[in-house]
């Protein structure tokens, strides 16, 4: 199934929707390519249809501005003008000599068929993945990424567990954990390795933002109403359980990141979702060959105009940084307008979007100093024991990757997995590199997946001929 | 992989052996390539009787270091799908056996004895015992380590020293010079360059192979199991693509699938035409492969010089210079052999096969000493 389009987006989140949407109200045809069965991406996920959630706004916020958005798309599907394809799970994106672009796709829960769409430009609004850094006990069944405890509810309204601890560092975990506790779980403790929400006000960039500081007070409110322990400044240094979770250890951290003698506690529980932060999706821009930056170099980087520098390739949303949905709907915004422009040959004024992209730079200047604040604490890859396992898909533990850099001389990503397999496997490394990176010194780089996602061979074989 | 077992069999001939790379270890072709060891593919004369000393070697260090660096004598099946196609290949096998090559033929009926799975109605094969597989990254960091040789990884080497006799003394690097009787060019796809930086041509070229690695299975595929038009394909002056695909399972589970040959520079860039191709042969042979996914692919450079043998001995051109690059498809496999006759050149003693074939200076026309 080949079909024309002028535009296609990779990713129905908040910058795919907003790029969509721009391009579209400026009569660009587009093709809104995305794995999930409706459009929302992370922030805006939604309930699968047949579970009939009445007031699934209880689970979001902004609200509004997504029933905005959602309104806008559907009005140009009606139209013609963009058409959705749910349930397409890209794995490649090609340049043609014309330079004309083949989006590849794999379509249907199984990710079994074959799906190919032409475009002449692209716009890449894959967003970003949940960063999870290993530590003792994390394989034991009852251990959820944040993100993923945040989807079971967002998207089949289920509870991961009763007797809940969130855990590790980062935004996301408030929302989880007052998600969690609104749904009706017990949310036994918050364990945020960064400093308290207070010291962090201190900071210039994020005392800009008010809107920001609004929301964290109303975060705040939320942890108190549902009881909520928060305990800043500590870590799950342990899980345990023989064949389920059923409690962790946690301990509060000195101002160096190491652990506080004598401060370890058990809390009981039948779930623990951890989560460090994300990292951004970049496979499809690498084997495009866009150029990779950002402050881990694991980054898409963009111009003013959201352009890579492949012509023709747009990217948009925390694919180029991660900054959440504000920053994510500001920068498929003017991604948007840009490629409107740009596929009538003229040059976009960037006058017309002043708004977004004063919006942008506020916002990517807060999460520069977010992340700062969240990075993972000093010290966490040492208190990993030889026995932990590090890559799950390849079962690849701890005390292999330290003989691997110690006594083969790895000093990087790609010779560390070469001699142990880590980030081999299933996920291809996307778990498994930032805590490889951390346990051998070596830099976090982005790996080249030519393949974003496992493949058929019979699919590859039936590949179109061009 | 070369440089590696260079420095293993200097180091056990006695010799102090230093190992410099710009990258990191097996960060060239090696991390890039597969781990066959075949004597199936070669026909009779120099290349072939490479690979069957470094086939023993290989058998021995495979006793020696064992699982560390995955060896595994699981022996090739070659087959064929047409009658014709088999005649050839049964003379094929012919000469390889006057060669010294063990190659038994299978008859059609008996192939699924060999490989269950394997797609039916096949005209025959012939099975050869000695084809043998590794881990090329592991071996090579295991080479190494055994040889107790010094690695300076990320040292790049930017020229050659030079005695007042004018034989090398040495290398040059960025991070310092290392004075050495005997300089070794491992530089693999890169050794024209570096002999260029010795004032001396050879004229190694990259010949670009695409590799598929599915997801993990149970043991599927016994052997290196690939088409008979392989053969035809490595001797191949063409620069078109032609893909014959190497299928076989792994200890660890993946089925790796490889590779493609295709003439065009340093390009890293993905080919689905050579994925494709990859593919399609792969499931030709064994058509379980259709619904198993491919988790990546990755792209390599081998090296390789016109006539397709690698470069093996001392230069006479720049005395205290040996070569010991370009094997292209095949630099795994050849490297215990390369390393052993590099350590008998380097000590004087007479290397067990005849050098005349692999002379670095064979490409100088005029056959002389200019660069
Ligand atoms: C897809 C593919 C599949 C393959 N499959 C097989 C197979 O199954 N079996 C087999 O036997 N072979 C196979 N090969 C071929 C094999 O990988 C190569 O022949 C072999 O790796 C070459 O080894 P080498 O040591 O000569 O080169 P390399 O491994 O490339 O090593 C050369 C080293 O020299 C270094 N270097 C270069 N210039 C400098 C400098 N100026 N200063 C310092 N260091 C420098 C480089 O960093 C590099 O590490 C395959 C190749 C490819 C691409």
């Amino acid at each position: 199934m080949t079909e024309r389009a002028h535009l296609a987006v990779v990713g129905a989140g908040p910058a795919g929707l907003a790029g969509a949407l721009a391009a579209a109200d400026r009569g660009v045809r587009v093709t809104l390519v995305d794995a999930a069965e409706q459009a929302g991406g992370q922030f805006y996920r939604q309930p699968a249809r047949a579970l009939g959630a009445r007031r699934p706004e209880a689970l979001h916020h902004q609200w509004r501005t997504w029933r905005r958005l959602r309104e806008g798309i559907e009005r140009h599907i009606a139209a013609g003008r963009i058409t959705h394809l749910t349930d397409h799970h890209v794995w490649a994106v090609q340049r043609a000599s014309d330079s004309s672009f083949t989006v590849y796709a794999l379509r249907g829960p199984a990710e079994e068929e074959g799906a190919t769409v032409r475009a002449d430009a692209v716009l890449l609004a894959t967003g970003g993945y949940e960063r999870v850094l290993p530590f003792p006990g994390w394989t034991l069944p009852g251990v959820v990424t944040a993100g993923g405890a945040q989807a079971m509810l967002k998207g089949a309204l289920v509870l991961p567990g009763r007797r809940v601890v969130v855990a590790g560092t980062g935004p996301l975990l408030l929302p989880v954990a007052t998600g969690l506790a609104a749904a009706g779980a017990r949310v036994a403790a918050l364990v945020e390795s960064a400093a308290p929400v207070a010291l962090l006000r201190g900071a210039p960039a994020l005392a800009a933002e008010p809107g920001k500081l609004a929301e964290g007070a109303w975060y705040a409110g939320q942890l108190m109403r549902h009881r909520i322990r928060t305990l800043s400044r500590h870590s799950v240094v342990e899980a345990h359980g023989t064949d389920r979770l059923t409690a962790v250890t946690v301990a509060a951290l000195r101002n160096d990141g190491r652990i506080r003698p004598g401060s370890a506690r058990r809390i009981s529980c039948d779930t623990l979702a951890v989560g460090h932060g994300m990292l951004p999706h970049t496979d499809l821009a690498e084997t495009l060959g866009c150029t990779l930056s950002g402050p881990t170099g694991t980054a898409v980087r963009v111009d003013d105009e959201q352009r890579t520098d492949v012509p023709g390739v747009w990217a948009a949303g925390e694919t180029t940084g991660i900054g959440g949905a504000a920053l994510a709907l500001a920068e498929g915004h003017i991604a948007g307008r840009s490629i409107a422009a740009r596929l009538r040959g003229v040059a976009p004024d960037p006058r017309s979007w002043a708004a977004s992209a004063r919006a942008r730079a506020r916002l990517r200047r807060f999460f520069a100093a977010l992340e700062a604040a969240y990075a993972p604490p000093a010290g966490w890859a040492d208190r990993l024991t030889d026995d932990t396992v590090v890559c799950r898909c390849e079962e690849v533990t701890a005390g292999a990757v330290r003989t691997a850099a110690r006594s083969l001389g790895a000093g990087d990503l790609r010779t560390v997995k070469l001699f142990t397999r880590a980030g081999m496997g299933w996920c291809q490394g996307r778990m498994c590199a930032p805590a490889v990176a951390g346990l051998t010194g070596c830099p976090l780089t982005a790996g080249r997946r030519p393949f974003a996602r496992p493949v058929p061979l019979g699919v590859l074989a039936a590949l179109p001929d061009d | 992989m070369v440089g590696a077992a260079c420095a293993l069999y200097a180091a056990r001939a006695g010799l102090d052996v230093r190992v410099v790379d710009r990258g990191p270890v097996a960060g060239g072709t090696t991390g890039a390539g597969e781990g066959n060891l075949l004597v199936s593919d070669k026909e009779p004369g120099p290349e072939l009787d490479l690979a069957l000393l470094s086939a023993r070697l290989w058998s021995r260090l495979g006793d020696e270091l064992g699982t560390a660096v995955e060896y595994e004598p699981k022996g090739g099946l070659v087959v064929a799908a047409a009658p014709e196609g088999l005649t050839a290949l049964h003379a094929f096998a012919d000469g390889q056996r006057h060669a010294g090559v063990e190659a038994h033929p299978v008859d059609a009926d008996q192939l699924p004895f060999l490989e269950p799975h394997l797609a039916t109605g096949m005209a025959g094969g012939v099975h050869y015992p000695q084809d043998a597989q590794v881990m090329p990254a592991l071996a090579a960091a295991r080479l190494l380590r055994v040889s107790g040789a010094r690695l300076h990884t990320g040292w790049t080497v930017t020229g050659l020293l030079r005695g007042p006799d004018g034989a090398a003394a040495g290398v040059r690097t960025d991070r310092g010079d290392l004075h050495a009787p005997a300089v070794v060019n491992a530089a693999g796809t890169w050794g024209g360059e570096l002999a260029a930086l010795a004032g001396v041509r050879l004229p190694v070229l990259p010949r670009r192979g695409f590799v598929l690695v599915t997801e993990p299975l149970p043991r599927m595929v016994r052997h290196k199991v690939y088409a008979a038009d392989y053969m035809a394909d490595v001797a191949s002056d063409s620069a078109a693509l032609r893909t014959s695909p190497v299928v076989e399972g792994t200890a660890a589970g993946p089925v790796l699938i490889g590779a493609s040959r295709e003439r065009v520079g340093f390009d890293r860039s993905l080919s689905l035409a050579a994925v494709r191709a990859l593919a399609a042969g792969a499931i030709g042979l064994f058509p379980f492969l259709e619904r198993v996914r491919a988790l990546r692919t990755y792209a390599g450079f081998r090296p390789y010089l016109p006539d397709h043998l690698p470069a093996i001995g001392p230069d006479p051109r720049a005395p205290g210079l040996f070569h010991a690059c370009g094997h292209e498809g095949a630099g795994i496999g050849l490297a215990t052999g390369t390393g052993q006759l590099i350590a008998q050149t380097l000590t004087g003693k007479a290397p067990d096969l005849d050098l005349t074939p692999f002379r670095p200076e064979r490409f100088d026309t005029d056959g002389g000493d200019t660069p």
